[in-house]
């Protein structure tokens, strides 16, 4: 067991350090210049050039590549002379757009982030699990066939179109939530209550999509198991239905969600893009995408990158070591 | 000896789209205290069918079922059949348990065996969770699983085949139930492990006084094992009798042919082919007006008048407790068949 976690450790730290590389090549490879498009409409070659060396991209891409890793773990100096600024470590670069180090806008949209994916997650793993259990264990009744309209709507409509729905009719036509504070952030801990009013609808909408996913993966799961042999087994040994469902189909049914569920969850921890953007919610998929199509704020967008990517990674971690637990078999190869 | 278990006209019928399959039709058999019942046939003559009936482990919805299946307990005969489904669960794994063909995928994978074995007896005795295990280790010990103590708390996937079926054993009887219908317990091991499990289940039946139903396709199994033999073709029973009735005076040509079917090592070296029965079984939807082996039967030329074809033979009692489902009498079937082995050993040299 501490053999396989500290090899899958350190796969996991090569593989963030290639994740990092390659978006640096991409950036690189990319056709605009961001040192042309933060220059202001009197553009000449020299200022031009000047942004290139404030962006640090007047050095080779391995370079800046190296530059950025030493800032995560030393911290980092941006521009030079009297406009010298310093970013503490973890630095992931300075926006000069927002005059702000780009670590401290991360931490400010995180929470933001956290909270719409912690909110959908409870809220699509209860429902989707719950109704592709029920769906499962009333297979072909009208209750079935119910569940299979909703899988089909939740996975055709686009959260954009869903998300926009709900804005025109539950917080604008039935006024539910106040206009106003569409958006704002709560502090969950101190006013529950507003962070639930801000969180609830986007979440929803995301949780919708997400949902019906999750009743078609659970539905057909139990199913499967259902007819296993080990299913028969604890029949024949006596054991009741209740606990042949509880204990047998679910545990050996649900074990694939784990590793579902916390890829998902890792998805939406880099951003929601589409939903932020809906609900007007500052996260880092909001702030991503106002980064790329407002200002072309390069160390921004890398940030993000770079951020949603080791969500990812850390979670297929700790999906792996999970999952450990849960099988025995991997746990013995 | 007491009958155990008692099956009458048993018919197990699963309404499909095509239609109607009859798997099991009109079977009757029974089963005492101490003795083992072989149940031989063909994958799908409704030998598995009928048994699961008995235990109550076809799915309600998708089965009708009909006939009785008589439980002699001590305190008192019940028909399982139509006895409410949560009193016949009560009698699962404790008045009766059930063996499966493949033990790769009758565990459950996430849970150790012994706890596995300790759900199953914590199901009718009161104790602690530790009870139930040291039970477990004890039923381990019995089946012949090597340190026990240790080997409880794996996984089936650390167990070997053979080893996985001993568990399958020792959690079947750690309730000590009186009925073990093991069905196919054997075909998915290795010949070597074969024979080992049934000495196994030959010794823990007489340990127990168990009644034994050895559900098969092979009648190899069948020798080291049955003390009675009831062959199944097409949802019915066409042969029932003891052991060696049916390995030496079968009145059955199903039955021949099967026997035929098998390699033999003592008919002193003549080189005779193994003769395996042509043709398939009927489909169990539209089941045939006459006897179902008669597009089959190497002895239909012997029947007058096309009577195979037109009505199904009943089961009648050929000799002293043995039945057959044949036209022809017991001694035709066999003068015949003594003569088809004559001609054959002349066509050899």
């Amino acid at each position: 067991m501490i053999k396989y976690v500290s090899q899958r450790l350190l796969y996991t730290v090569m593989l963030l350090l290639l994740v990092s590389l390659s978006v640096y090549f991409i950036f690189d490879l990319l056709p605009v210049d961001p040192a042309r498009l933060v220059c202001s409409k009197q553009c000449t070659p020299a200022l031009v050039e000047a942004n290139r060396h404030r962006l640090g991209l007047d050095v080779p891409v391995l370079q800046q590549w190296w530059n950025f890793i030493y800032g995560l773990f030393a911290g980092r100096n941006y521009a030079e002379g009297a406009a010298a600024l310093h970013c503490p470590a973890p630095a992931f670069g300075y926006s000069f757009s927002r005059h702000e180090c780009v670590t401290t806008i991360l931490a400010k949209a995180f929470p933001v982030t956290l909270s719409l994916a912690v909110l959908a997650f409870i809220l699509w793993m209860t429902l989707g699990v719950s109704l592709g259990v029920l769906a499962a264990r009333k297979k072909g009744s009208i209750f079935d066939k119910a569940s299979t309209v909703f899988v089909l709507i939740g996975t055709s409509l686009p959260t954009f179109l869903t998300g926009v729905l709900v804005v025109i009719f539950i917080i604008l036509k039935f006024n539910l939530v106040d206009p106003l504070e569409i958006g704002n952030w709560s502090n969950p801990f101190t006013d529950p209550l507003g962070w639930l009013s801000t969180f609830i609808w986007p979440a929803a909408t995301l949780a919708f999509a997400y949902a019906a996913t999750y009743t078609r993966f659970t539905r057909s799961n139990v199913i499967e198991t259902m007819t296993e042999d080990f299913i028969r087994t604890a029949r024949a040994k006596g054991l009741s239905e209740k606990i042949i469902l509880r204990k047998h189909t679910l545990r050996a049914a649900l074990a694939p969600l784990a590793t579902m569920a916390g890829l998902d969850f890792a998805g939406l921890l880099g951003g929601a893009i589409i939903t932020e953007k809906v609900f007007g919610l500052d996260g880092l998929g909001g702030i991503s995408i106002n980064a790329v199509t407002s200002s072309y704020d390069l160390p921004i967008i890398v940030g993000t990158t770079i951020v949603a990517s080791a969500f990812v990674v850390v979670a297929n971690l700790i999906v792996d070591i999970t999952y450990a637990f849960i099988d025995p078999r991997v746990r013995h190869a | 000896m007491s009958t155990f278990l008692e099956v009458k006209n048993l018919h197990v019928t699963f309404p499909t789209e095509d239609g109607a399959v009859l798997a099991s039709n009109n079977v009757s058999y029974s089963v005492a205290l101490g003795e083992t019942l072989a149940i031989v046939g063909e994958s799908g003559s409704g030998k598995s069918v009928a048994n699961l009936a008995v235990m109550g482990l076809h799915n309600p919805h998708r089965t009708q079922i009909s006939g009785e299946a008589i439980l002699h307990l001590p305190e008192g005969p019940i028909d399982v059949l139509s006895a409410a489904p949560e009193t016949v669960r009560r009698l699962r794994g404790k008045a009766m348990s059930m063996i499966f063909q493949d033990p790769m995928s009758a565990l459950h994978p996430f849970y150790t065996i012994g706890n596995q074995i300790a759900e199953a007896w914590a199901l009718y005795n009161e104790g602690s969770k530790e009870d139930g295990i040291k039970r477990a280790v004890e039923m381990l010990d019995l089946v012949g699983i090597p340190d026990a103590a240790k080997r409880v708390h794996e996984y089936p996937h650390q167990f070997s085949g053979g080893m996985r079926q001993r568990v399958m054993i020792a959690m079947a009887l750690v309730n000590n139930p009186s009925l073990l219908i093991a069905d196919e317990p054997t075909t998915a091991l290795d010949v070597t492990v074969q024979s080992q499990i049934l000495r196994l289940l030959a010794d823990l039946q007489k340990e127990f006084n168990m009644a034994v139903i050895l559900i098969t396709h092979d009648l190899g199994v069948v020798a080291e094992v049955a003390d009675r033999v009831s062959v199944m073709y097409s949802g019915r029973i066409v042969e029932s009798a003891a052991i060696d009735e049916i390995f030496y005076n079968s009145t059955h040509p199903y039955t021949r042919g099967l026997l035929n079917s098998i390699p033999r090592v003592d008919n002193h070296g003549k080189g005779t082919r193994l003769r395996a029965i042509p043709g398939q079984p009927p489909s169990l939807i539209s089941v045939p007006k006459g006897c179902a082996f008669a597009a089959r039967c190497e002895f239909i030329s012997h029947v007058p008048g096309g009577l195979c074809i037109a009505s199904n033979p009943d089961l009648l009692e050929k000799a002293p407790d043995h039945y057959s489902r044949c036209h022809l009498t017991g001694a035709q079937v066999i003068d015949i068949a003594a003569k088809n082995l004559a001609h054959q050993d002349n066509g050899a040299k």
